[in-house]
């Protein structure tokens, strides 16, 4: 029963990405677990996870902050444009 | 005319939705030449196939219908590149102990990381250094899941893309993204 939830460092660090987004199985959860009781490199790994989880976050409520918008110029450049390629 | 007859009125398009799908764009392959570029080829697109404008949506959905169709090229595009240009680092072992850490990319401890983690621009700075020295697909997909949070489902319907391809290269960009940020910022 325990082989099948035997996963490897590589498979645990992608179950704990996908967790960062919460979107890991229960299945995949339990074998996360598993596998931080044997390997400690995948705990840090965890942990720093977690800060740059938090680090990304943080990162992402500036960027939807910031409005981009177009110059008046490359507006009318634009509006130019479309008015040569009209029927 | 086009406006008559199919109620589009394209000589109000830029005031109303250049704006609107320059940041839908920009949301997503984060690069404002190329935002431009695919804004502009939307615009065209849309003139060009006016006459199929059938009234079922806004001129606006209509119109960002267009601009998806134009991500997902560009996306198929570097999607192709496949190889090409892509520095992949490999992380785990491929041999006898498969899956396990390679020695010269195991995670080290970090010095101050509890002082290192306060927000400010040069935090953000580096962020976004290391975010565009990941391979281009990997940054956009991980900049839609992450920057942007989107859904999984509208990701890999935007991208054409299933959810197992999109884990792996969330996986591989933060794996490499943990490894920029770990020489660049926590132990720099």
């Amino acid at each position: 029963m325990f082989r099948n939830l035997k996963i490897t460092c590589d498979q645990a660090t992608t179950i704990c990405d996908k967790n960062q987004y919460r979107e890991a199985s229960t299945k995949d959860k339990i074998r996360l677990c598993l596998h931080l009781i044997v390997c400690r490199i995948c705990v840090k790994y965890s942990k720093q996870n977690t800060t740059l989880s938090n680090l990304y976050k943080g990162h992402s409520q500036y960027c939807k902050d910031v409005k981009h918008c177009l110059t008046t110029k490359e507006k009318e450049d634009l509006k130019a444009l479309l008015e040569k390629n009209k029927e | 005319m086009i406006e008559e007859k199919h109620g589009l009125t394209p000589y109000k398009w830029i005031d109303n939705y250049a704006d609107y799908l320059y940041n839908f764009t920009i949301s997503r392959v984060n690069n404002s030449d190329l935002a431009k570029d695919l804004v502009q080829e939307t615009f065209l697109a849309g003139l060009k196939s006016a006459k199929n404008f059938q009234g079922k949506a806004t001129e606006r959905t209509w119109l960002v219908s267009i601009l998806k169709r134009k991500i997902i090229d560009h996306y198929r595009k570097i999607n192709s590149k496949k190889g090409q240009a892509e520095v992949r680092m490999d992380f785990y072992d491929d041999g006898e102990n498969k899956g396990s850490w390679l020695e010269e990319h195991v995670p080290q401890n970090w010095d101050n990381a509890s002082e290192k983690q306060i927000e400010n621009e040069e935090l953000r700075n580096q962020l976004e250094v290391c975010i565009n020295k990941l391979p281009e697909k990997y940054a956009m997909v991980f900049r839609m899941k992450t920057v942007q949070e989107f859904e999984t489902e509208e990701i890999c319907k935007e991208l054409g893309i299933t959810s197992s391809n999109l884990w792996v290269m969330i996986h591989r960009a933060r794996t490499q993204l943990r490894k920029c940020m770990e020489d660049n910022w926590f132990n720099n």
